[in-house]
């Protein structure tokens, strides 16, 4: 544990300053500018999880989001801890603690590794095919499979982190801050063209800005030096913007792209505090481009997923970028020349190189001859046919390979090392261009998908595009970005380049091993646990689509969502199946590229901000009075009063008996409340409703019904004729935004003949309603001036008032029943108005009332409330209000659909009330409704929409829809309930006062 | 998310509008005197159009105003927006 892995190597790490940090709860050490993998390795600590299935010990293997493996929890705050991320994106800061996830009870000792030993008979599909049977055994199974396989925990307490959300408008975004993406951004920038460079880590330059090799080199110097001067005159561009540390997670249509910027995970704990943790920032671009790089790609061989088992590129970066060897006696395995570059970092940072491991038959690139000339040992045509060691690879066995590379021969080479870099070639990270909705194409000379048609403004330069060397890479990247642009930019021509360049190229999708298929565990998809051999199984057992293929065996599926299997899933499936890889297509790759938090996508709509919250101008009076409140809509609404230690039930049975002895008061501002002006007003009332409205006179109100277009009531409510072009429609509290936006459509597109014009102004109006036997009483205090008698002022009607000199409009209309009035009046002045209700009503013992007590005097009364008895599948006459249906008008909205052959059926589902035969129970809204006791399977008739125990009737009362209801009054139903048969009645929907008496009482 | 160029306010973002589904139903002057079958046409039957789609939408935050938008369904793009009354582009 003591070794020294690490080497001076001051450019990106600031090996002064020290800062420790806790894995599993032990304290390591590590430097400013690592991430947690790099110190881990620095520490010689490879074993950081476990896998999925099998519980095998797995070790870190690349240094960036497709990393598979390292996969952490960071932090034990109960608020703050999160799961799921990857150790070779955490920056590392001073008090970082991070525990490995995916281990039970620890990563060095995990007791779901027995899985491993039972392996050959946990096949592809394990899990659904063995936890299936016996069903009742699930509850057995899902606690250990739930405790062993576990991906992490999720806090249990409210994030305390603050995020936030930000536009971003820009000519030019580019994404990738590699060497292409430096160049677009650098001829974008000097053109005029607001550009926006961004970066997902902490240092522009890609692998570039750490490449010092003599085989790669610009004008004379190296490619690292020429990149960083580049680097350094991007930041003097004033049209340029860079933003590291952010990371595109979306690319949708029209250019509109969701990056996440992290601004403090790698500040200190103590720094943190009261900053804005990351900033999601949604992005117009009018052109994209994408400048992403290529990953490179594992091999697929016998045991090929040990700690230790690294890519063979993620190796070089930690030598030669964060200055760590992450071993000392290295071997590397490949198919291609850029484990070369590798070795010779490695190399000439002092580790010891085993051997490369080269499947080719011999290459002679400028890159290979420079390693031989180094003494670097090469095993040629040949492979890996194993690994060992447990915990940390100790050695690996070579054979060469037989001509068509399907078998190896001769005799078996033990090689020891303690690390082995693996490279199977590159994938271009095409993500976000499918993303945006972009298709691909595939390119046959060296297996790789690459960007071909866009319907969008954007283009993919670089190693995204399918170019791997360095002249191409720049040539290119400067020819396609001036050709995008439409500039014609000269800073990168005649630069002197050399590079070397691929001369072989080789693939083995599945690398044989001297043991047969069945022995050996080559792994695909490290995370998710699926091999080579759960992928031929899934196409022996019929899987024929990639897409399938992929959720049965779940390659692909996990956190990293297969960024580093998929090729090589997709290449055995097309191998086996004997097709081209290019017609099988890929999986589709959705966003996020990587996982985004809940606390970035929400930003700063939490808490009361979840929502916009509405509150009545009455709203204070009623929390000064301790009410509770509802939630209707957006709307605070005040519920009931409690009084003393009143429950609900008490406080509502208290206010409905006040209401209707007395004297009550309710806050009505709610409701939804339409200025309907234009010499066409009428006309249109009479097309929206179904009743007609031409004769109503002025100053009178009318009940109205709405429809839909398919007959079925949408919303209900009184509407008052002001004067003759000029109606104030009122409409439910919940309905008011839809009524509006359904009135404006009709306006506007079937009767733009119309002269009307509508207004909202439920926010204008406070509305006061003052209802009971002694309301007169109480309003002629209020406004002594108005008439009140029923003459003059009769049920249904309305005029102008004065109170205290503020103009306010008084209806007389009743939602309970009882002679009522509602004050409209100007928002500012509707507590005040409510205040003098109350004190002049105080000898009347007025009484405040919420919404529950609302419903049940409306229930009283039979009065129906919009989607509470309806449901959109109630017509006017199913609700039995054929009353409110004109005979005469020629059309009006859903008319139509009241006689189509659905509509006109005797049996369809209709509103009755139900009396239970014990006149205590009360029945549960939604309760079933059926014909017979004690019977299963049962037709269910209907069911309680509305029931509450009346006080008024000293019984339990209840309005339901019933199949045929109509017709079945006095006929006894049931509604079982859990632990008994409640029987009813049938009734009549009106329960009290159905003469209408009280309405002038 | 669609950039959408409301003919009466210019261009915004998807968020702001709803859709209204197909464009150019028109609601039947006579419904009276429509059979069942005519009616349920008029009501329920609506193209669900892989490629061009003539469709209504609603700038319902902004100013309000419906018109009818040329929109391809298969990949999002908007040819054309144009206000209510106003001839489809061919
Ligand atoms: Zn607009």
């Amino acid at each position: 544990m003591s070794k020294n892995l690490r080497i001076p190597n001051n450019k990106f790490i600031d090996q002064t300053s020290r800062i420790s940090f806790k894995f599993d709860n032990k304290t390591f050490y590590g430097f400013k500018g690592d991430t947690l993998a790099s110190a881990l390795l620095a520490n010689n600590i490879h074993l950081v999880g476990r896998s999925f299935k099998y519980h095998r010990p797995r070790g870190i293997m690349a240094c960036g989001s497709e990393e598979p493996n390292a996969i952490v929890q960071v932090g034990n705050d109960a608020s703050m801890t999160e799961p799921n991320t990857r150790a070779t994106e955490i920056e590392l800061y001073e008090g970082l603690e991070v525990t490995s996830q995916n281990c039970w009870p620890s990563v060095n000792f995990d007791l779901g590794a027995v899985n491993n030993f039972f392996s050959p008979i946990i096949p592809a599909a394990f899990y659904y095919k063995t936890f299936m049977w016996p069903s009742n055994f699930w509850k057995l199974y899902e606690y250990f499979i739930r405790k062993s396989a576990g991906l992490g925990k999720s806090p249990t307490e409210p994030d305390k982190d603050i995020y936030d959300h930000r536009y971003l408008h820009c000519d030019v975004l580019v994404i990738g801050g590699g060497i292409s993406g430096i160049i677009a951004a650098k001829i974008a920038a000097k053109n005029n063209l607001n550009t926006v460079l961004i970066d997902d880590k902490n240092t522009l330059g890609g692998t570039t800005i750490f490449q010092e090799n003599e085989c790669f080199k610009i004008n004379n110097s190296y490619s690292n030096k020429w990149l960083k001067k580049e680097i350094e005159t991007l930041k003097s561009l004033k049209n340029l913007t860079i933003k590291t540390r952010t990371s595109l997670a979306a690319y949708h249509s029209y250019n509109y792209l969701l990056a996440r910027e992290n601004l403090t995970d790698h500040l200190d704990i103590n720094e943190k505090k009261d900053k804005i943790r990351q900033r999601l920032w949604k992005i117009r671009a009018k052109k994209v481009i994408i400048a992403t790089g290529a990953m490179e790609r594992p091999l697929i061989f016998n045991n090929n997923d040990r700690p230790g088992i690294m890519l063979a590129s993620s190796i070089k970066k930690y030598i030669d970028y964060y200055g760590v060897k992450c071993g000392q006696k290295v071997s590397l395995f490949t198919n291609n020349d850029s484990a070369y570059e590798t070795a010779i970092s490695l190399n000439n940072s002092g580790v010891i190189v085993n051997s490369v491991v080269d499947i080719r038959d011999k290459t002679n690139s400028l890159i290979v001859k420079q390693a031989e000339k180094l003494g670097i040992k090469i095993h040629w045509k040949s492979t890996v046919v194993n690994t060992n060691g447990y915990k940390k690879i100790n050695s690996i066995e070579i054979m060469k390979l037989s001509d068509d590379g399907s078998n190896v021969l001769g005799k078996k080479i033990k090689e020891e090392c303690d690390c082995i870099g693996i490279s199977g070639g590159w994938t271009p990270r095409v993500h976000l261009f499918t993303q945006s909705g972009g298709k691909l194409k595939f390119r046959d000379e060296d297996n790789v998908f690459l960007p071909d048609k866009t319907g969008l403004d954007q283009i993919s330069i670089g190693s995204c595009n399918g170019d791997f060397e360095l002249d191409q890479v720049i040539k290119n990247s400067v020819k396609l970005t001036n050709k995008f642009l439409k500039v014609n930019n000269n800073d990168f021509e005649n630069l002197e380049i050399i590079t070397s360049k691929e001369i072989d190229k080789k693939n083995i999708w599945l690398l044989p091993s001297d043991k047969p298929l069945g022995k050996t565990k080559p792994f695909l998809d490290f995370q998710n646990d699926s091999t080579a051999n759960d992928i031929k199984l899934a196409l022996r057992e019929g899987f024929k689509s990639i897409e399938h293929v992929k959720r049965y065996t779940t390659t692909g599926m996990a956190t990293d969502q297969g960024k580093l299997s998929n090729m090589h899933a997709l290449g055995i499936i097309a191998e086996t199946a004997g097709v081209k890889m290019g017609e099988l297509g890929t999986t589709t790759f959705r966003p996020p590229y990587t996982p985004l938090t809940f606390g970035a996508i929400v930003g700063r709509n939490v808490g009361e901000f979840f929502d916009i919250i509405r509150r009545t101008p009455i709203h204070d009076w009623h929390v000064e009075n301790k009410a509770e409140f509802e939630n209707v809509g957006q709307w605070k609404r005040a519920w009931y009063y409690p009084k003393d230690n009143e429950n609900m039930h008490e406080a509502v049975q208290r206010e409905s008996k006040a209401a209707r002895d007395s004297a009550g008061i309710l806050d009505a501002s709610t409701l939804g409340k339409i200025d309907i002006q234009g010499s066409d007003a009428s006309e249109f009332l009479n097309r929206v409703y179904t009743n007609a409205w031409s004769k109503l006179e002025i100053g009178k109100c009318r009940y109205g019904l709405m429809l839909n277009e398919d007959g079925m009531v949408y919303d209900d409510g009184v509407t008052t004729r002001l004067s003759e072009n000029h109606y104030l429609m009122t409409t439910t509290t919940g309905g008011a935004a839809n009524v509006l936006s359904k009135l404006e459509d009709y306006l506007q597109t079937e009767w733009p003949e119309l002269d009307v014009y509508l207004t909202s102004v439920t926010d204008h109006y406070g509305t006061v309603s003052v209802c009971g036997p002694n309301s007169k009483k109480i309003l002629s205090k209020v406004i002594p001036d108005l008439d009140l008698s029923d003459k003059e002022f009769p049920h249904m009607s309305f005029k102008n008032a004065l109170i205290d000199n503020i103009k306010c409009r008084v209806m007389r209309i009743s939602f309970t029943g009882e002679h009522s009035y509602e004050i409209n009046i100007q928002s500012s002045y509707a507590r005040s108005v409510w205040e003098k209700c109350y004190d002049a009503g105080k000898e009347f013992n007025i009484t405040p009332y919420g919404t529950e007590t609302m419903h049940l005097l409306r229930a009283e009364k039979g009065f129906i409330i919009a989607g509470q008895d309806t449901d959109g599948t109630m017509t006017p006459v199913d609700l039995q209000m054929d009353w409110v249906i004109s005979k005469k008008k020629y059309d009006f909205i859903g008319k139509r659909s009241l006689y189509r052959s659905d509509t006109i059926r005797d049996d369809r589902k209709q509103l009755v009330g139900l009396l239970t035969d014990d006149p205590k129970e009360v029945l549960e809204e939604g309760a079933q409704i059926v014909a017979e006791k004690n019977k299963q399977p049962i037709e269910m008739l209907g069911h309680v929409t509305s029931s509450y125990f009346s006080p008024n009737l000293n019984k339990s009362i209840a309005l339901a829809i019933v199949k045929n209801g109509k017709k079945m009054k006095g006929q006894k139903l049931f509604v079982p309930m859990q632990n008994k048969t409640i029987n009813v009645t049938i009734t009549d929907t009106v329960f009290l006062d159905k003469e209408n008496k009280r309405l002038n009482a | 998310m669609f950039l959408i160029n409301c003919p009466y306010c210019g261009e915004r973002d998807q968020s702001e509008f709803s859709a209204g589904g197909e464009a150019h139903i028109i609601r039947p002057k006579q419904p009276t005197e429509m059979s069942d079958d005519q009616w349920a046409e008029y009501l329920f039957m609506r193209k669900n159009i892989k490629g061009i789609q003539f469709e209504r939408w609603n700038h319902s935050h902004g100013c309000r105003k419906w018109f009818n938008m040329v929109r391809d369904t298969s990949n999002d793009k908007i040819h054309a927006v144009y206000k209510m009354g106003e001839k489809p582009p061919v």
